[in-house]
């Protein structure tokens, strides 16, 4: 049994809570007690509204909105599901940013009687710009169009278009209603015309993550020295394997610094291995008695490396309340390496609506913005569409420690380095 | 090539992954230890993540002074196997020392002056970094909370001042007087914790499995097993039951389930046909207002 992780984005009134808790009550997933706690909130009696199962938080329910990202899980015989819930206010870009990150499948939500709207528009950029291969047209309400084939038909092609257009993936368009239970997990009879799968059909049999085809990949977390007298100079490293497969004997580069070496061994819990695959958590043992610490990547030497360098051009997703001006100092953090840094130019900021590229002096909360970075020492990076792993990195404020911004890597070889947009010119006449 | 993993490889790695971060970023972190399944869960990562060497932390178990005496010998047998240092503190002491009003009732839970001591716990060993077995299936608050919990100095949760927890990147830094919060098995549910049970071949502490014990019924018909600590009167009514406990808290607040499951898989089959969460059957102290978890939680509780 393998797992799956997949976001769920909609805007305020798809009923994305609904099809949510839809999934956990019918595949039997909710217990006896939380429906009881539910009914007990029912003011008027009746139907349990399913949407209470997601919503949490008080100044949640108070308000009747989804504030932060919430995670749910389920199991079918087939498979273990993370379903990662982000709100879809216009707003909240960064919590849809931090659910995107993690998924592998993104489920998005529109209401037939509305069609593709502005925000389909968005959560399906911000999605694909995070990296989601797979993405599910869930076209709901299907009830309130009287199961219409024609309707679905016309927001599938409308939808089409949108991903023809922007290059993206093709999505696999499913008609259901979620209040009503009509395909969410069991085929309905309300949908003869429609002989797909229903929704979680096609969840059990997407495929899952696949981190083992990308390039070898392996950060030290923490450097493993038991200095005992059965063991006093064994010197492991404890990581996980971010992608790709390593195995005993292979020659790998040591970065930042540069040094080689050979795999003397691949522990799995003490025992040793021949290969091992991400994403296992391992330590590594050199052959040589070369200089490793923390956040030090070890590579196959020769063509598979990464890209070492101090500067690099990013996609950010900025997440303050601060904004961000060029020259501003922080600290980076690529998984396990960390550095200081400074952004030391905004190219350009992206329409998420449009993808379109806008001249801008400063990047505000919930903007995404191409940026040029400097680091202080050298990271050892894939850009984020080879690996979304490695291509990965956040900035981090020196002094409050807080998150201020997701990065992925875009351009690490100045080569391929955007020329800064000019200001638009005003025409006079 | 293509290799796939079975989901509790990729949890079990997921949480390896978490603990060495962990270890990685804070100098004095700790290991909240309270004999149940999902810290003793924690111990069995903790040594898959760093065998051969020790742990780069203690074990430290806040005693309410009501557990179950099973697992208080458990936890000094497994302290001892693991050759770990274990520090443990009692809430009795917290309770004389800040002159704190004893719980009453019937049925008195030390739960909610747990707190106490773990704060007292963190700033007398100055640990910037408390790792703990909560799970986000276990209620809706906790279904929000960051792998990577930041809080105040009063060990408070901020929920609308979380940080975004973006792809496997974990972001300890803290400022003086802040602590972290670390769950690494926030993505594990109550089936999974039994699975990896089973497929580790973990010992537990006995109550876990059906035994006969005495207990009190409570009105909402919940058994509770008999201790000193209860207060209790005629109209109580005491049976002898069957049980088991999905749960070990305190002993006084921690309800047992009617099972006559022997075996991890026993339970297991028991999981999968039981339609009652793991909170819901077992503790008292959530059900007093449906905002239980995250009222505690914005006190400084796990």
């Amino acid at each position: 049994m393998d797992l799956l992780r997949f976001i769920t984005c909609g805007s305020v009134d798809d009923g994305k809570s609904t099809l949510i808790g839809r999934l956990l009550y019918d595949s039997e997933s909710v217990s006896l007690d939380v429906l009881a706690a539910l009914e007990k909130r029912q003011a008027s009696g009746g139907v349990v509204d399913l949407a209470l199962l997601t919503d949490g938080l008080r100044a949640e329910r108070e308000q009747g909105i989804t504030i932060d990202v919430a995670y749910k899980y389920f199991t079918t015989p087939r498979r273990k599901f993370i379903i990662t819930d982000a709100p879809g206010h216009v707003q909240y870009t960064r919590n849809m940013v931090t659910g995107a990150s993690n998924a592998d499948l993104a489920i998005v939500l529109v209401d037939a009687r509305q069609g593709v709207i502005e925000q389909t528009r968005r959560h399906t950029l911000i999605a694909a710009l995070l990296g989601i291969r797979h993405f599910v047209l869930a076209v709901n309400k299907m009830d309130l169009v009287n199961y219409d084939e024609a309707v679905f038909a016309q927001i599938a092609t409308d939808y089409a278009e949108l991903t023809n257009h922007f290059h993206l993936p093709a999505a696999t368009a499913i008609p259901l209603s979620a209040l009503q239970g009509d395909n969410v997990v069991k085929p309905s009879q309300h949908l003869p015309w429609y002989t797909g799968p229903s929704l979680l059909q096609h969840l059990e049999s997407v495929p899952g993550a696949q981190e083992t085809e990308a390039a070898p990949r392996f950060q030290v977390q923490y450097v493993i020295r038991p200095q005992t007298p059965e063991l006093p100079d064994y010197r492991g490293y404890a990581g996980q394997i971010l992608s790709g497969q390593y195995r005993r004997g292979q020659r790998v580069r040591v970065l930042p610094s540069g040094l080689e070496s050979e795999i003397e061994a691949i522990e799995v819990n003490q025992q040793e291995v021949e290969t091992a695959s991400a994403p296992q958590a391992v330590v590594i043992r050199l052959r040589d008695d070369v200089d490793v610490s923390r956040g030090d990547a070890l590579v196959p030497a020769g063509p598979e490396e990464p890209i070492l360098t101090r500067e690099l051009e990013a996609t950010l997703c900025w997440m303050s309340e601060q904004p961000l001006w060029p020259g501003r100092k922080l600290l980076v953090q690529h998984h396990s390496a960390l550095s200081k840094a400074a952004v030391s130019a905004i190219l350009y900021k992206v329409n998420v609506q449009t993808f379109a590229r806008v001249h801008t002096e400063q990047a505000q909360l919930n903007d995404i913005v191409r940026v040029r970075l400097k680091t202080a020492l050298p990271l050892a990076v894939d850009n984020y569409a080879d690996n979304r792993t490695t291509g990965s990195f956040i900035l981090v404020d020196e002094l409050t420690g807080d998150t201020l911004a997701a990065g992925l890597v875009e351009a690490a070889n100045s080569e391929y380095f955007t020329p800064p947009m000019q200001p638009p010119v005003a025409f006079s006449i | 090539m293509s290799t796939t993993f079975d989901y509790l490889d990729r949890l079990e790695a997921e949480a390896i992954h978490i603990l060495r971060e962990v270890a990685g970023q804070f100098e004095r972190p700790a290991l909240l230890f309270s004999g149940g399944k999902d810290s003793i869960v924690l111990t069995r990562l903790a040594e898959k993540a760093f065998r051969p060497g020790r742990f780069p932390f203690p074990l430290v178990h806040v005693d309410t002074g009501h557990n179950f005496p099973e697992v208080l010998q458990y936890r000094d047998e497994l302290a001892a196997q693991l050759g770990e240092k274990l520090i443990v503190r009692k809430v009795e002491d917290t309770i004389k020392r800040q002159s704190l009003r004893e719980p009453g009732g019937k049925y008195p839970s030390r739960n909610p002056l747990q707190t106490y001591t773990l704060l007292e716990v963190i700033e007398e060993f100055e640990f910037d970094a408390c790792i703990g077995g909560a799970r986000r299936d276990e209620e809706k608050a906790r279904a929000k909370e960051r792998i990577f919990s930041v809080r105040d100095e009063f060990g408070q949760w901020d929920p609308k001042r979380q940080r975004p927890e973006l792809w496997n990147i974990y972001n300890g830094r803290i400022q003086k007087g802040e602590n972290v919060r670390v769950f690494p098995i926030s993505n594990w549910t109550e089936l999974d914790v039994w699975r990896y049970i089973q497929r580790e071949s973990i010992p537990l502490p006995d109550i876990y499995f059906g035994h006969e014990r005495t207990c009190v019924v409570l009105p909402s018909g919940q058994l509770l097993g008999l201790s000193e600590h209860l207060q209790l009167d005629d109209e109580d009514e005491i049976v002898t039951r069957q049980v088991r406990f999905r749960t070990v808290g305190d002993s006084t607040c921690t309800a047992a389930v009617e099972s006559d499951a022997r075996t991890v898989e026993d339970i297991i089959q028991d999981l999968l046909l039981a339609k009652v969460s793991e909170r819901g059957a077992t503790r008292l102290d959530d059900n007093i207002s449906e905002a239980g978890m995250e009222d505690r939680k914005r006190n400084g509780y796990f």
